[in-house]
């Protein structure tokens, strides 16, 4: 995957467009400053941010109160569990037509027939709101994997510690915040690079729900980068695009590498 | 006494009422699959259940080649990973060197990038060596992504084998091949056999390459169930019949290796 990469950044300063091969030549920055002119470019990057915001989240808050109550326990967990991690088996362009035609859908959708159960108008969920669409089928693809490594951990929290505190007469809010969340820190990190690293090309749901549209209100760096590159076939720009994503993976992973890293010398 | 059975009473129905919701688009997709066109538009319980959406998928497309070609997918780049991550885990685990641990960080860190970075030179390569469209490009790059995860993964299962025990049977003259069939293969398959599971699950879900590298001859069941994305007519049960079927035995796979996902995708950073 290196030689790729180092591809990506050769195209990124030269001239390169498929359907015009007599146009070719080293470019400099031109392409970044292409990129940074394309209407398209600020949405998309903004896009980028929302969408990954919004998951990490909706994923990470969600995650970690079941996690705890999970924790916990109840009758019939182990099997409970296992509906809850369901949804990260789903590839994604099944989740994504499920929801998009089977719950979203404006008339016939379970959510409309819910809304007008209590006498509420349908949403046109894709129309009205395509990003929180998106938004919130992602979270659900992405919610179980968040739980499983936040449950994993709580799972090594020492016992001891926990009731110690509960001797001492700490409450359960106490708890939460000054045992249970130091605790998930590091878990936490590490879903939030791993999903950030992943949401940063999610590319089908978008291409098979709403196309990137309506106009760029859909559109992320991973389309923008698959319509500018194989849809316009301008490789040059395009691979401007992918660098730029590069960079963005790359920050997030130098904190999980760390993290790695230490547990490879030995604590681990 | 009362308060404290009202409190755990709480706790199943938050439980499991989360569970249930969390679970009912795949609940509603399954009990679809059963329904006729005309009954899957209307948000009926109780229908006569019918497998009419199944004989359809068949009748209408070549529903086994997609399956076939995932099939492919999955199975060979485990196995190309596998070729690759058992040697190369070998050597690192048993006759570590100096760099061994910084070779390591570096593999994974190749994982750090995604994949649109590279999207446009693999299509590019891959059209020019006739690798479009062609279910033996996919597994290479299917397998080039999940190799990471792979040598990893077999390294640390490696690394739990004490080498006292390896050294014991080369010292009995065993050679490398015995040593590797009878001493190692049996203490590290467990460990094999759950990050086989990982890898299978990953492939066969993978969506970003297939869809850009494959449309027709070469595409597996993702591309097939992408194409509902620009229905004609009534068509969400045979939506469902052919996601539940596309769906089903991964899941069932994921609900196998669900303990060893953990420390697979996150690289061991939580176990």
């Amino acid at each position: 995957m290196i030689v790729p990469l180092g591809m990506t950044i050769y195209f990124s300063f030269i001239r390169y467009i498929l359907v015009n091969p007599d146009a070719k030549g080293f470019v400099g920055l031109d392409n970044y400053r292409f990129l940074w002119k394309d209407p398209s470019f600020v949405p998309a990057v903004l896009n980028t941010v929302v969408l990954i915001g919004s998951v990490l989240a909706i994923t990470l808050v969600l995650g970690t109160l079941m996690a705890v109550l999970y924790g916990r326990g109840f009758p019939g967990r182990n099997v409970a569990l296992l509906l809850v991690i369901a949804p990260f088996f789903v590839m994604p362009t099944v989740s994504a037509l499920v929801w998009k035609n089977m719950i979203m859908h404006p008339v016939y959708g379970l959510l409309a027939r819910g809304f007008a159960l209590i006498g509420q108008p349908p949403v046109d969920w894709f129309g009205a709101h395509p990003m929180m669409s998106i938004i919130i089928i992602l979270s659900w693809e992405w919610f179980p994997f968040a739980f499983l490594v936040l449950y994993t951990s709580l799972k090594s929290l020492d016992q001891e510690q926990t009731e110690a505190a509960v001797i001492d007469g700490a409450n359960s809010v106490q708890l939460f915040l000054r045992i249970i969340i130091p605790h998930l820190k590091r878990a936490m990190g590490v879903v939030i690079m791993i999903e950030t690293i992943f949401l940063l090309s999610i590319f089908a749901e978008i291409h098979i729900t709403t196309s990137g549209g309506p106009g760029t209100a859909t559109t992320n760096i991973a389309y923008l980068v698959y319509s500018l590159g194989l849809q316009q076939f301008d490789v040059g720009i395009g691979s401007a695009g992918g660098i730029l994503a590069v960079v963005v993976a790359n920050v997030a992973a130098l904190f999980l590498l760390r993290i790695t890293a230490k547990s490879l010398r030995g604590d681990g | 006494m009362e308060a404290r059975r009202l409190k755990s009473l709480a706790f199943v129905i938050l439980g499991w009422g989360t569970a249930l919701a969390i679970f009912f688009p795949i609940f509603w997709m399954g009990l679809t699959a059963f329904k006729t066109e005309q009954q899957a538009y209307a948000p009926g319980l109780l229908f006569p259940p019918t497998l009419d959406s199944f004989r359809e998928v068949f009748a209408r497309s070549n529903y086994l080649a997609f399956a076939l070609n995932s099939i492919y997918l999955s199975v060979g780049s485990t196995l190309i990973c596998f070729a690759l991550a058992i040697p190369a885990a070998y050597r690192m685990a048993f006759f570590p060197t100096k760099r061994t641990q910084s070779t390591l960080v570096w593999m994974l860190s190749t994982k750090m990038m995604p994949s649109v970075g590279v999207l446009l030179p693999v299509y590019l390569l891959s059209r020019d060596l006739g690798m479009l469209d062609n279910i033996w490009g996919l597994i290479a790059i299917s397998a080039l992504m999940n190799l990471p995860i792979a040598v990893w993964m077999t390294y640390t299962y490696f690394c739990e084998i004490p080498a006292p025990i390896l050294e014991a049977a080369r010292v009995d003259g065993a050679g490398i091949l015995t040593e590797i069939r009878h001493v190692l293969a049996p203490m590290a398959l467990p460990g094999i056999a759950s990050t086989a599971l990982l890898l299978i699950i990953l492939s066969w879900n993978e969506a970003f390459w297939s869809i850009n590298l494959t449309s027709a001859k070469a595409a597996p069941l993702t591309v097939f169930i992408a194409a509902y994305s620009s229905p004609e007519g009534l068509f969400w049960a045979k939506l469902s019949a052919a996601s539940l079927l596309a769906v089903a035995p991964i899941m069932a796979m994921g609900w196998l290796a669900q303990k060893q996902l953990v420390s697979g995708l996150t690289f061991g950073a939580v176990k």
